[in-house]
Order: structure tokens, then sequence, then C-alpha cells
């Protein structure tokens, strides 16, 4: 992440320490997520310690100090989910993408996680990519969904 | 500042406003124990050994002194039935993660705890923020603070600024209860600021 954009982004809160967690999102959804000197250069803007960032950025999910792939593939583990198969879509998304929920492939391209509701417990087994909703998942469907994507 | 009135266990105390139950305590010479409160420290409320029961206008309740601002009559037992046995349950909940810490198992001794009563989970960190909180308070350097959460907490040394700072400093070491943070730091140094 270039530190320009890292710059823009304090600059557009005014740098103020106040606004640190907003800063943090802003640049985890630029960035996918939070690279060590973007939060080293937030540091010593606003005039936090590095050991407050870190504890925020490990404390909500919604950060990454790992890359993550261009696309998050969840897939649905709830009960609704599971009885109707899930276990058979995440087998086929892990075959396919060559990772395990909570890792990222070597090209950026896919981040897998599984999730355990997604609040459409009708159309499971469900598996969301990017926030799109495919449902009634069968592993057929599943590898042509996510041939899709680039 | 006003000054307030109450009652510790049965004698009269005067404190001023803005004193936590915990200081006014102690300046009367009334022992309540503690594990993670420290003098030069801003109260963290973290280890729960320092709870009392407070009886506000015949109301009981349990508090914990060292972030409980005292209050005009009430009346404040730092030991009963009650508090004693939930003492003693935080203590073996504590033990879980730190069996061999001196200061719980002197604690253990006063207050009958059980050692094992808890299956183990030698985490050894109690969380208690002695270290955090010194590192960021009084010498101001933050070398080390939390990361994550819940049962995943664990303390984390920057490894920049703790190769800068520590090997000079080391003035939290002799404040763990459990010696942890000084394996952590054996280990963080070895692993990321290996001083020949
Ligand atoms: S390492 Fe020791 S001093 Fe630091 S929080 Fe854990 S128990 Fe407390």
């Amino acid at each position: 992440m270039e530190m320009d954009k890292v710059d823009q982004i304090i600059e557009k809160y005014n740098g103020e320490a106040s606004n640190l967690l907003q800063i943090m999102l802003d640049i985890q959804s630029e960035n996918n997520w939070l690279p060590k000197e973007a939060l080293a250069r937030v540091s010593e803007k606003l005039s936090v310690p590095l050991t407050r960032i870190q504890h925020i950025a490990t404390f909500y999910k919604a950060f990454s100090l790992v890359p993550k792939g261009r696309h998050k593939v969840h897939i649905c583990v709830g009960t609704a989910c599971h009885v109707r198969g899930a276990t058979r879509i995440l087998d086929t998304v892990e075959d396919s993408t060559g990772i395990k929920p909570g890792e990222t492939d070597l090209d950026l391209k896919f981040s897998v996680e599984t999730v355990n509701c997604l609040g459409c417990c009708a159309l499971g087994p469900v598996m969301e990519v990017d926030g799109k909703i495919h449902g009634k998942m069968s592993p057929n469907k599943t590898t042509q969904a996510l041939e899709t994507y680039e | 500042m006003s000054e307030i009135q109450f009652e510790i266990d049965g004698q009269q105390v005067t404190a001023t406003d803005g004193m936590t139950l915990l200081d006014a305590a102690q300046a009367e010479g009334i022992y309540i124990p503690t594990l993670c409160h420290h003098e030069k420290l801003e109260p963290f409320g973290a280890c729960r050994i320092c709870i009392v029961e407070v009886e506000d206008r015949g109301w009981t309740k349990l508090v914990v002194s060292c972030v409980y601002p005292v209050q005009n009559g009430i009346i404040v037992r730092t030991r009963s039935e009650k508090v004693d046995r939930i003492r003693k349950t935080i203590i073996e909940l504590l033990m879980a993660h730190a069996p061999d810490a001196p200061q719980l198992l002197e604690m253990a001794k006063e207050y009958g705890a059980v050692p094992d009563r808890y299956e183990k989970d030698p985490s050894f960190c109690i969380h208690c923020g002695l270290c955090v909180r010194y590192c960021a308070e009084v010498t101001q350097k933050h070398a080390l603070g939390f990361v994550d959460r819940g049962i995943n907490k664990e303390i984390s040394f920057v490894p920049e600024v703790a190769a800068k700072e520590c090997p000079d400093c080391k003035e939290c070491f002799p404040l763990c209860p459990t010696s942890y943070l000084q394996a952590a730091y054996v280990y963080a140094q070895s692993l990321s600021f290996p001083t020949a």
C-alpha cells in the first residue's frame, strides 16, 4: 500500500487521534488488510502508540493483519446449512481454491472463512462471495460459481 | 474537596471525594487483597480479588473496591462469608491459568482455595495488565501491549520499540505476579530482536 494513500486517509480525518478507528477501517477497505508500515505511519501521525493500534487491530474481526484475497468467500456452517450439506460445499471450496477457512491463496484471489449464519436459512446451503449470496448450493454449482471470479 | 464519611469493617472512616474504597481502606491501614493494583497506576479492575460487600440504604451488593468511589453512609465489609466464598472462587479460577504464582498460592492458603478445582489451562498470564500499564503510564515507552481478545488475549511486544527500550529498563519485570512476562520477553527477544 502506498504511503500517499495512507496520508490521504489520515488527512481526511484531520489527523485526529479520536478518529483512529475510522482511519483504520478506511485503510482496511482500501487495501483489504492493514500492513505494518501503514499502521506505523498512523501511529506516528496521530501520536498514538503502536501497542494501542495493535490491540485494536487484533480486537475487531473487521481488521486483518495479513493480506486478504480480492474475493471474500464465506461458507455458512450454521445449523440449517450444516444439515443441508454445508460440509460438502466447504470441501468443494477447499478443493477448488486449495485453501482452508482462515487462509488466503498465493495469488491473493480468494480468502475463505466459515460463518455461523447468514440469515437466509431457507436458501441453505449458502455460500457468500463479496456480499453476494449463492443459495441452494451443490458441489457442482459451487465450482461453477467460483470459476466466474477473476 | 468534600469529606465523605462511611464505615469499613465496623470502623468509621473519613475520605475525600473521588477516592476509591481501596484507597480509603489503605489510608486507614485496613487490608484488602489485590493483584492488579499498583499505586503508580490508574485503577484497572482486572483481577477482581479486591471485591468487597457494600451496604447502601439496606441494600447489599458486591463491588470491586479498586474502582468503586467512596460514598457517604455506606457500610463496607472487606470480609464476610459471601466475600470470602467469591474471592476463593476467583483465586481458583486464576490458578487454573497460573498454578504456581506465589501470590496466588499464599491467597489460596488464606481463603482455603483448592488450586486444581478447575481444569488446568496454563496460559500463565492472568491479564492483570501491570506490565502493559506500567510501560504505558509510568515509563511511557509503550513497548508492549495486549493483543486479541477474550480467551485469546495475550501480551505482545512491539519488536522495534522493545529492542531499543527494554534491555536497559525492565522495570515491569518484578511486577508480574506469574513470571509470564519475563518468559514472554525472552521468547520475543530471541525471535524478533536477538542481541548478540
Ligand atoms: S504478563 Fe504478568 S504482569 Fe503482564 S498482564 Fe500477564 S500476568 Fe500481568
